[in-house]
C-alpha cells in the first residue's frame, strides 16, 4: 500500500526516504524554492521552501514525508514570508534585471514573479563583489550569488572537482574558487561542467550564449515557475542559455 | 465626473517608463479623459500641486531628485514608484560600486575629448550621492510597478485599478523586472 | 617577536594525524607560530592534506581568529560585550590607542600592534577584557593599560610579561553541591563500573538532569538514544564553546572543576560505549589548554583515562581538547560538530541528531560542560539526591554567572526555582532594573518580573545573569547584542544572513536619530521571518533583544523616534559629503536639510 502525506489537504503519495518536496514535485505540486535541486543534496539554505509540518516550520527539502503528516504551503502567511525571503536576498547582492543576460531564465526572478513581488522593500546594501571574467567560457558574476551553493554541490558531487566553495560568514559570505589566486582561469573549471549550468541566477553563465533566446521569449517570460517541468526533464531542450 | 489629477516626474531614470506610458497609444484618448495632469515632462509644469497619484520614474541619485521626491510626496494621495530604477535603482545604481572620485575623474578628467578639465563647482549642478538608491529609501511608497520599462498595457491596467479605487493586480505577463 | 619562518607545517599536520578533521587545529597552530594563514600556506595545506585548497580557504575564511594579513607581534581584542562597554570599554580601548598612536583594525605603522573588539571572551564578572595573543587579560583600568603598553613598547615577548595580568580569580560566591563540595577523581568512574552501564544511566535518568546548555533536553534521554543507536564508533563531545555573552560558569569549571567534567564524559563513555572524547574550547579560553592539558595528563597517569580505566578490561577512553577559533555558532551542537570535523561551523539540517549521527556521522553525545560535571555527581551519590534538589520540572542546582550592575559578580550555585530577585539580593543589585537571562539568545526581564523563578519551565538559562541599573539604556543594550547576531551569524541561510544584518542596521539608524515608527514595524516584522524560517537556535532568537526590549522598555525606543511616519534608510546629507570634499561645494543646494 502507497504511503501518503496531505499537502494543503491534498493526499500527496511518497516513497520512503522522499522530502516533502520530493514527493509534491512528484505529484506535480509546486513549492517555491532556490537552493533544491533534484539531482542534488538537499541543502534547505534558502528556506524558500518552509512549510507548516503540522504546527511547526520547517523546509520542505530536508524535511521527510511520513505517514499522515499534514502539511501546509499554500497559505497566504506562508507566500507572504517567502516574498520576504525572495525580497531578502535581493537586497543583499546586486540584481540588476534589466542589465542580466540571465533575465526571463532566472529562477530568482521566476520564484518572485511567482510570489508576486513588487519591489525588494528592504533597503539594499549594494554590496561591493567582485566579477571574474578570466576564465575563456565562463564567467563568475558574483553580485548575482545568493549562496545556494548548487554549484558548489555540482563541481563536488557531479564533475568530481571542486571547483567552488563559500567563503567567510554572516553578510560577507561569498562564492570562492579553488585556485591560488582566486581567479577561475586557475581552477579545472569546464564549460560543459554540470557546476556551469545549475546555477539558478545569472552568477555563472556561459560566455557568449547570454542571448540566443530573445527576453521575452524565455523560460518564465510567459509561463510561472511553477507551471514548469521540474528541471532534469528541460535540460537541454534548447533552453535560452544564459 | 471629477478628473483625477496625476504627476509624473523622472529622477535618475531614462524616460522610458514615460514613454512606455505614452505607448498605450488610443488609450491615451480614455486616458485623458479621466486623468488632468499636473507636473509632468508632457505638460511642462514645473512643480506640482495637490494630486490624486504621483508616479516616479527613475532612482534617486542627487540632491535635486530628493527635493523633487519630496515635492511629490507632499502632493500625492498615492505615490507609485514605475519602472526598475526607482524600485531598485536600476542601471544608474550599477555605479553604486564604483568609487564616486572615479566617477568625477572619469567624467571631468579623462574624458574623450577632454582637454584641461575642471571639476565644475556650480550650486546649480545636482550634486551626486555616493550611491544611487530607489525611492522608497527616501520616501515613503505606496504602490510599486516594476519593468523595464513596465509595458504599457501594465501601466494602464495599474492605473485603470488604482482610478476605480481597486487594488491593483498584475497578470504574470505583465509583472517583469527587465 | 614571532620568528615568521618557525611555522613547520609538515610539522603540525603531522601532529594532529595528516587528517583534514582537525583543519580548525591545524589552522589554529599555523596561526599562532606564523602569526598569519597566508595565502600560500592554504596551497600547501591542500597538497599536505590532500582536500581541495577551496575547502581549507572556507574553514580558514570562516573563523573570526584567523586572518591572512599579519596583525602584528601584539594582537588585541577588546572583549564588546555591553557589559565591557559599561565598565569602560571604548574609553581604555581609545586610551590604549592613543597611548600606542595607533588607530583600531590597522596595523600600526611599525607592524607591531593590532587593536579591535571581539565578541564576549568570558570574564563579564572580571570587565573591562581582552585578549592578547589569545589570552585573556581582565579587569582592564588605566594603570593595566599603561603597564600593557609598556610592555609593547618594550618589546617585551609575552612569555615574559607579569603573570599577574594574566590571572584569573574564580569568583565563586555561591557554592552549593556541585561546585562546594569535595571530589576525589575517579569516585564517580568507579561506582558507576561498580554500578554497570546500565544501572548508571538509570541514575541518570532518575536525577531528572537535563542540559545545562539551556535547551534543556534530558541527558538520560540522549544518552540513552546514543547508547541504542549502531555504529562503527560513539564518541563524547563536551561543549565548551561557552560563546552567549555573560556567561562564564564554564570557564570556571574548567578551571578547577575539570576532573569533575572529564570523568562526567568517562561516564557517560561508559554508558554509550565511547573510546573516543574531545573537549571542544572555546578559542577565547586558549589560556585554560595546558592547564586541561595537565589534568588530562594526571587522569592517564592515574588510569581514569587510556587503555583499561581502572583496570576493567575493555573500558578504554580518552580526551583530546580542540580549540575553537572565534565562532560563537559553534555552541550550537552540529556547528561544533562540522567544527571538530574541521569545516565551517555550520549547523546541519536536522534530524538526523547527533545522538545517531554525529562525529563523523557516528553517534555522538554532545552535552555542556556543566551537564557532565552534574553527570559525574550523579554518578558518584546516585540520582535521587540530585532529584530531590530544585523543582520537578528542573532538577538539582544551576550555575549562575552575574555581571553588571552589583556588587558582588561571580558564579553562584542556586538550587533551580530561585527568584531572579534573591539572586539579585544575593549579588548586591539593588538599583536592578531589568536583567538578561540566559544572554543576548535569552530572555530580558524587566523589575516587574522579578519574582520570576530561574528553571526550564519559566526562565530557561544556560547561565547568564546580566544585571542592568536603572542609569542603563536598554536600547543600547539590545543594540549591543543585534551587533553581536549580526557578526557571529554563519551565513547558511537567507533568514538569518540578511535578516540580523538588517536589524542591526535599522537599530543603528534609530541610535543616530534617524528613526521612525516604520522602523519599528520594520524589525518586528524582520523577527517573524527570523523566528519562523530561520535555520538554527541563533537565527530563531537573533531578535528576541530587540523584541522584548521594544515591549518591556518602549521609551528607551519612543524617544529616539525622530518622527512617527517615515524616515530615509540613508543619511541624506551624509551621503553628499564626499561629492562636497570633490566639488569643494559647502553652498545652500550641496546640502539636504531635515525637514
Amino acid at each position: 500500500m502507497t504511503k501518503t502525506f496531505r499537502l494543503d489537504g491534498r493526499e500527496i503519495p511518497f516513497k520512503e526516504g522522499q522530502t516533502i518536496i520530493e514527493a509534491a514535485a512528484a505529484a506535480g505540486v509546486y513549492i517555491p524554492h532556490l537552493c533544491h535541486h533534484p539531482e542534488f543534496k538537499p541543502h534547505g539554505s534558502c528556506k524558500l521552501c518552509t512549510v507548516n509540518i503540522g504546527g511547526r516550520l520547517g523546509a520542505a527539502c530536508t524535511n521527510h514525508a511520513a505517514e499522515g503528516m499534514a502539511v501546509e504551503s499554500e497559505t497566504e502567511a506562508l507566500n507572504a514570508d517567502r516574498r520576504a525571503l525572495t525580497q531578502m536576498l535581493f537586497v543583499e547582492g546586486n540584481h540588476f534585471c534589466p542589465s542580466c543576460e540571465k533575465s526571463g531564465n532566472c529562477q530568482l526572478q521566476a520564484v518572485a514573479y511567482h510570489l508576486g513581488m513588487m519591489t525588494p522593500h528592504f533597503p539594499h546594501f549594494y554590496p561591493a563583489r567582485d566579477i571574474d571574467a578570466s576564465h575563456p567560457d565562463v564567467l563568475l558574476e558574483r553580485n548575482r550569488c545568493i549562496l545556494c551553493e548548487l554549484c558548489v554541490r555540482a563541481s563536488r558531487d557531479a564533475d568530481g572537482k571542486n571547483v567552488f566553495g563559500i567563503g567567510g560568514r554572516g553578510i560577507r559570505a561569498r562564492l570562492i574558487v579553488n585556485s591560488a589566486s582566486g581567479r577561475l582561469a586557475e581552477t579545472n573549471m569546464s564549460v560543459t561542467d554540470r557546476a556551469a549550468e545549475v546555477c539558478p541566477t545569472g552568477a555563472i553563465i556561459r560566455k557568449r550564449h547570454g542571448f540566443t533566446v530573445p527576453i521575452g521569449q524565455r523560460l518564465y517570460d510567459h509561463h510561472d515557475i511553477a507551471t514548469q517541468l521540474p528541471l532534469p526533464a528541460r535540460r537541454g531542450e534548447g533552453r535560452g542559455e544564459g | 465626473m471629477t478628473k483625477l489629477k496625476v504627476a509624473t516626474c523622472s529622477l535618475a531614470g531614462c524616460f522610458g517608463c514615460h514613454m512606455s506610458l505614452l505607448d498605450i497609444d488610443e488609450k491615451l484618448f480614455d486616458l485623458v479623459q479621466a486623468v488632468e495632469f499636473d507636473r509632468s515632462p508632457i505638460t511642462d509644469i514645473k512643480h506640482c500641486g495637490p494630486c490624486d497619484i504621483g508616479i516616479v520614474e527613475g532612482g534617486v541619485c542627487n540632491a535635486e531628485n530628493v527635493h523633487v521626491l519630496k515635492e511629490f510626496r507632499r502632493n500625492c494621495r498615492i505615490l507609485v514608484a514605475i519602472g526598475a530604477c526607482a524600485i531598485t535603482g536600476g542601471i544608474p545604481a550599477m555605479r553604486n560600486n564604483v568609487d564616486l572620485w572615479d566617477c568625477f575623474q572619469e567624467v571631468y578628467h579623462y574624458g574623450i575629448g577632454l582637454e584641461n578639465g575642471q571639476i565644475p563647482n556650480d550650486p546649480e549642478l545636482p550634486l551626486p550621492f555616493d550611491k544611487v538608491h530607489p525611492i522608497n529609501e527616501v520616501v515613503r511608497i505606496d504602490y510599486f510597478l516594476p519593468g523595464c520599462p513596465p509595458p504599457a498595457d501594465a501601466i494602464w491596467k495599474f492605473l485603470t485599478d488604482l482610478a476605480a479605487g481597486r487594488e491593483p493586480k498584475l497578470d504574470y505577463d505583465m509583472l517583469h523586472y527587465d | 617577536m614571532p620568528d615568521y619562518d618557525v611555522c613547520d607545517l609538515p610539522g603540525i599536520v603531522a601532529r594532529w594525524g595528516n587528517d583534514p578533521a582537525n583543519l580548525v587545529q591545524i589552522l589554529r597552530n599555523v596561526q599562532e607560530s606564523c602569526g598569519t594563514i597566508p595565502s600560500d600556506t592554504l596551497d600547501r595545506l591542500a597538497r599536505l592534506l590532500d582536500v581541495p585548497r577551496v575547502r581549507i580557504e572556507a574553514t580558514a575564511s570562516f573563523y573570526s581568529f584567523f586572518h591572512a594579513e599579519s596583525h602584528g607581534a601584539y594582537e588585541i581584542l577588546f572583549s564588546d560585550n555591553v557589559i565591557d562597554r559599561m565598565a569602560g570599554k571604548a574609553e581604555l580601548k581609545q586610551y590604549l590607542c592613543e597611548r600606542l598612536w595607533l588607530e583600531p583594525r590597522k596595523l600600526s605603522e611599525d607592524g607591531l600592534v593590532f587593536v579591535d573588539d571581539t565578541a564576549d571572551i568570558g570574564l563579564a564578572d572580571q570587565a573591562p577584557a581582552m585578549l592578547i595573543n589569545g589570552f585573556a587579560v581582565p579587569s582592564l583600568d588605566k594603570s593595566r593599560i599603561d603597564l600593557v603598553a609598556e610592555l609593547i613598547r618594550a618589546r617585551k615577548p609575552l612569555a615574559e610579561w607579569p603573570p599577574m595580568l594574566f590571572e584569573i580569580p574564580d569568583n565563586i560566591r555561591k557554592a552549593g553541591p556541585l561546585a562546594g563540595e569535595p571530589f576525589t577523581p575517579g569516585s564517580a568512574l568507579k561506582a558507576a563500573l561498580a554500578r554497570g552501564a546500565e544501572a548508571t544511566l538509570a541514575e541518570v535518568d532518575a536525577s531528572n538532569l537535563r542540559g545545562r546548555g539551556g535547551a534543556g533536553f534530558k541527558t538520560a534521554t540522549k544518552w540513552a538514544s546514543c547508547r541504542k543507536a549502531e555504529g562503527e564508533a560513539h564518541y563524547v563531545v563536551c561543549n565548551a564553546d561557552e560563546g552567549e555573552p555573560g556567561t562564564f560558569k564554564d570557564r570556571v569549571l574548567l578551571n578547577s572543576y575539570a576532573d569533575l567534567v572529564f570523568e562526567g564524559m568517562a561516564v557517560c563513555a561508559r554508558v554509550i560505549g565511547a573510546r573516543q572524547g574531545f573537549l571542544y574550547l572555546r578559542g577565547e579560553y586558549r589560556n585554560l589548554l595546558e592547564k586541561l592539558e595537565g589534568v588530562l595528563a594526571r587522569r592517564r597517569a592515574a588510569g581514569l583515562l587510556g587503555k583499561n580505566i581502572l583496570g576493567e578490561p575493555g573500558f578504554d577512553f580518552d580526551i583530546e581538547i580542540h580549540l575553537g577559533a572565534g565562532a560563537y555558532i559553534c555552541g550550537e551542537e552540529s556547528a561544533l560538530i562540522e567544527s571538530l570535523e574541521g569545516k565551517p561551523g555550520k549547523p546541519r539540517n536536522r534530524p538526523p541528531y547527533p545522538d545517531t549521527c554525529g562525529y563523523r556521522n557516528q553517534p555522538t553525545v554532545v552535552n555542556n560542560v556543566e551537564t557532565f560535571a552534574c553527570a559525574a555527581r550523579i554518578a558518584e551519590r546516585g540520582g535521587a539526591g540530585f532529584a530531590a534538589l530544585g523543582t520537578p520540572q528542573s532538577a538539582g542546582s544551576k550555575l549562575i554567572s552575574v555581571s553588571g550592575d552589583c556588587r558582588r559578580p561571580g558564579i553562584y550555585e542556586v538550587p533551580f526555582g530561585v527568584s531572579v530577585r534573591q539572586i539579585l539580593i544575593d549579588c548586591g543589585a539593588e538599583d536592578a532594573h531589568a536583567v538578561q537571562v540566559s544572554g543576548p539568545s535569552g530572555t530580558c526581564i524587566s523589575f516587574r518580573e522579578f519574582d520570576r523563578r530561574i528553571a526550564f519551565e519559566d526562565l530557561p538559562t544556560a547561565g547568564a545573569f546580566m544585571v542592568f541599573s536603572r542609569s542603563r539604556d536598554m536600547f543600547e543594550v539590545a543594540r549591543n547584542f543585534t551587533h553581536f547576531f549580526a557578526h557571529e551569524s554563519c551565513g547558511f541561510c537567507t533568514p538569518c544572513r540578511v535578516g540580523t544584518s538588517l536589524l542591526r542596521n535599522t537599530m543603528d539608524k534609530l541610535a543616530a536619530g534617524k528613526g521612525s515608527a516604520y522602523d519599528m514595524n520594520e524589525m518586528k516584522h524582520i523577527m517573524h521571518i527570523l523566528r519562523g524560517m530561520a535555520h538554527c537556535g541563533l537565527g530563531h532568537t537573533a531578535a528576541n533583544p530587540v523584541v522584548q526590549t521594544m515591549e518591556k522598555f518602549p521609551d528607551a525606543y519612543e524617544k529616539r523616534l525622530k518622527r512617527l511616519d517615515f524616515e530615509p534608510a540613508f543619511d541624506l546629507d551624509g551621503a553628499l559629503a564626499t561629492a562636497r570634499l570633490i566639488t569643494g561645494r559647502d553652498d545652500e543646494w550641496a546640502h539636504l536639510a531635515d525637514d
